[in-house]
């Protein structure tokens, strides 16, 4: 009996604290950097698209949202001919985020994507690139690789030496 | 004539208020739950998410009527009618202030009993006519919960009818002019409270309905409008036992300065929030031991308090 009294006393001090709510459009909730929300494809520093088309995105996707063709410039640098992320579907784990081998396509903290119609959900590549490098500042993928396409020439990236003359007996 | 009029134009009036009050307390009841619960409750629609009753009642009315087809039709209707019908029938005795009532029985205490066990005939054919186990099993645990808190509940109140002498409820409240009967009867007044929320089925006593072991209980197969009619039943039965609290032990409209509806109305929303506090801070009891509570505890108490009642009574004169 006292145990009772004790709760409902306990229970009307409640009416004193402060409220757990968050008043969502008025109020934002605090979203971490690591948040995982909408998907984004980032551009490397020189503002060219950082994705190459390798497919890993798409292979790893769990609900296979993701869908992409690979193609070539003329000075043989890959990027997708188009990149499709259907929203109805994702789950935003993430797993597309930790396959790219060039950080091209990350996840941000942004959740309001609403829609009215279903197919707005279909993100193309347009909907996708943004002016901006993300997570990872001035890395560019063609910089380190060895492949050039375009972006360094031969022995000008970063961690190379220039190539050996191996006509040239001088150390 | 001039008096016919009279009486018709006072029904229609409470008919209309009470109605109305019983629609808006689904806002205060989740206001006030919000607010033990340390959250805000709806505060959208309307100032202070008043509207949220338009836009409630609206749906309701706009939902599927579904009747099962393994459901016996007739008595399916017909029962949620009965809640409100019974519970808004108790209203006519309850004195309101000095001129405010529609009729003052002389057995006006034992006309509230009455009608207000005849709530218990919707429960039952409610949950019998559905044809559901559940619901049976909620109907079954209402007709029986509703048999042994009916029992004290006329005891508890027994004593006050013995201290003011009449079963007629103007003069229990005009017997309360020196002090309020739950100065002299508070015994009585915490086992009445008691019996009143076994009554209404609200928490902790909500065992016929108990929708974590009973899915709803006795109205698991209502929708629509005959469940909002259950909905208001069991809001009007809040304010009636508030009611009946106020005038039995609190002095009814008694109070100095402002008018009696005023006091009556102040005083009976207090109870009315204290059963809304109830719900949110009280577990439900097993239906074994909501039993052994009723017959092995309150009803010795409630004869020993009409014992002592009686003896005091003698004594004095």
């Amino acid at each position: 009996m006292i145990s009772l009294l004790r709760s409902i006393g306990l229970i009307f001090l409640h009416m004193f604290r402060k409220r757990e709510t968050i008043q969502y459009p008025e109020e934002k909730v605090v979203l971490h950097p690591r948040w995982r929300g909408r998907i984004v494809l980032t551009r490397d520093p020189d503002g060219g698209e950082r994705c190459v088309g390798c497919y890993l995105c798409a292979a790893a996707c769990p609900v296979d949202c993701i869908s992409l063709q690979a193609t070539e410039d003329e000075q043989g640098r890959r990027y997708p001919a188009f990149f499709r992320i259907n929203f109805s579907r994702c789950i935003f784990c993430g797993y597309c985020e930790e396959a790219c081998p060039t950080y091209a396509i990350q996840l941000t903290p942004d959740f309001e994507m609403g829609e009215y119609n279903r197919q707005n959900l279909v993100y193309e590549k347009e909907d996708l690139l943004i002016d901006s490098q993300g997570k990872y500042p001035g890395y560019n993928y063609y910089k380190v690789a060895g492949l050039a396409a375009g972006v360094k020439g031969k022995g000008e990236g970063a961690n190379e030496e220039p190539p050996v003359d191996i006509r040239s007996l001088i150390p | 004539m001039n008096e016919i009029l009279k009486y018709t134009l006072m029904i229609v009036i409470i008919l209309f208020t009470l109605t109305t009050i019983a629609a808006w307390l689904i806002w205060l009841e989740r206001r006030m739950l919000a607010l033990w619960q340390d959250r805000y409750g709806p505060n959208r629609a309307g100032p202070f998410g008043l509207f949220i009753v338009v836009a409630d009642t609206i749906k309701l009315f706009f939902k599927e009527d579904w009747i099962p087809p393994f459901a016996e039709k007739a008595v399916f209707v017909f029962a949620p009618a009965i809640v409100a019908a019974a519970v808004l029938l108790s209203f006519v005795v309850v004195p309101f202030a000095p001129d405010i009532l529609v009729a003052d029985l002389d057995i006006g205490l034992l006309f509230f009993l009455a009608m207000s066990s005849l709530g218990v005939y919707s429960i039952v054919l409610g949950g019998w006519a559905s044809n559901n186990k559940y619901s049976l099993l909620g109907a079954l645990r209402g007709a029986s919960q509703m048999i042994s808190y009916e029992v004290f509940m006329g005891l508890s109140l027994m004593g006050v009818v013995m201290l003011s002498g009449s079963f007629r409820l103007t003069d229990i409240v005009m017997a309360q002019k020196d002090f309020w009967f739950v100065v002299t009867q508070p015994v009585a007044f915490v086992l009445f409270l008691t019996a009143g929320i076994a009554e209404t089925h609200r928490l902790p006593f909500d065992i016929p309905e108990a929708e974590s072991e009973l899915v709803a209980g006795f109205h698991s197969e209502y929708s629509g409008m005959k469940f909002g009619m259950f909905f208001i039943g069991e809001y009007l039965g809040i304010i009636l036992i508030s009611a009946m609290v106020v005038t039995i032990f609190f002095g009814g409209w008694l109070g100095p300065v402002l008018p009696p509806v005023v006091w009556f109305t102040l005083k009976t929303f207090v109870f009315i929030i204290f059963f809304i506090l109830l719900r949110a801070s009280l577990p439900r009891p097993r239906y074994d031991q909501l039993m052994e509570y009723g017959w092995k505890i309150i009803l010795p108490i409630a004869l020993l308090n009409l014992l002592i009642t009686g003896g005091i009574t003698l004594l004095k004169n």
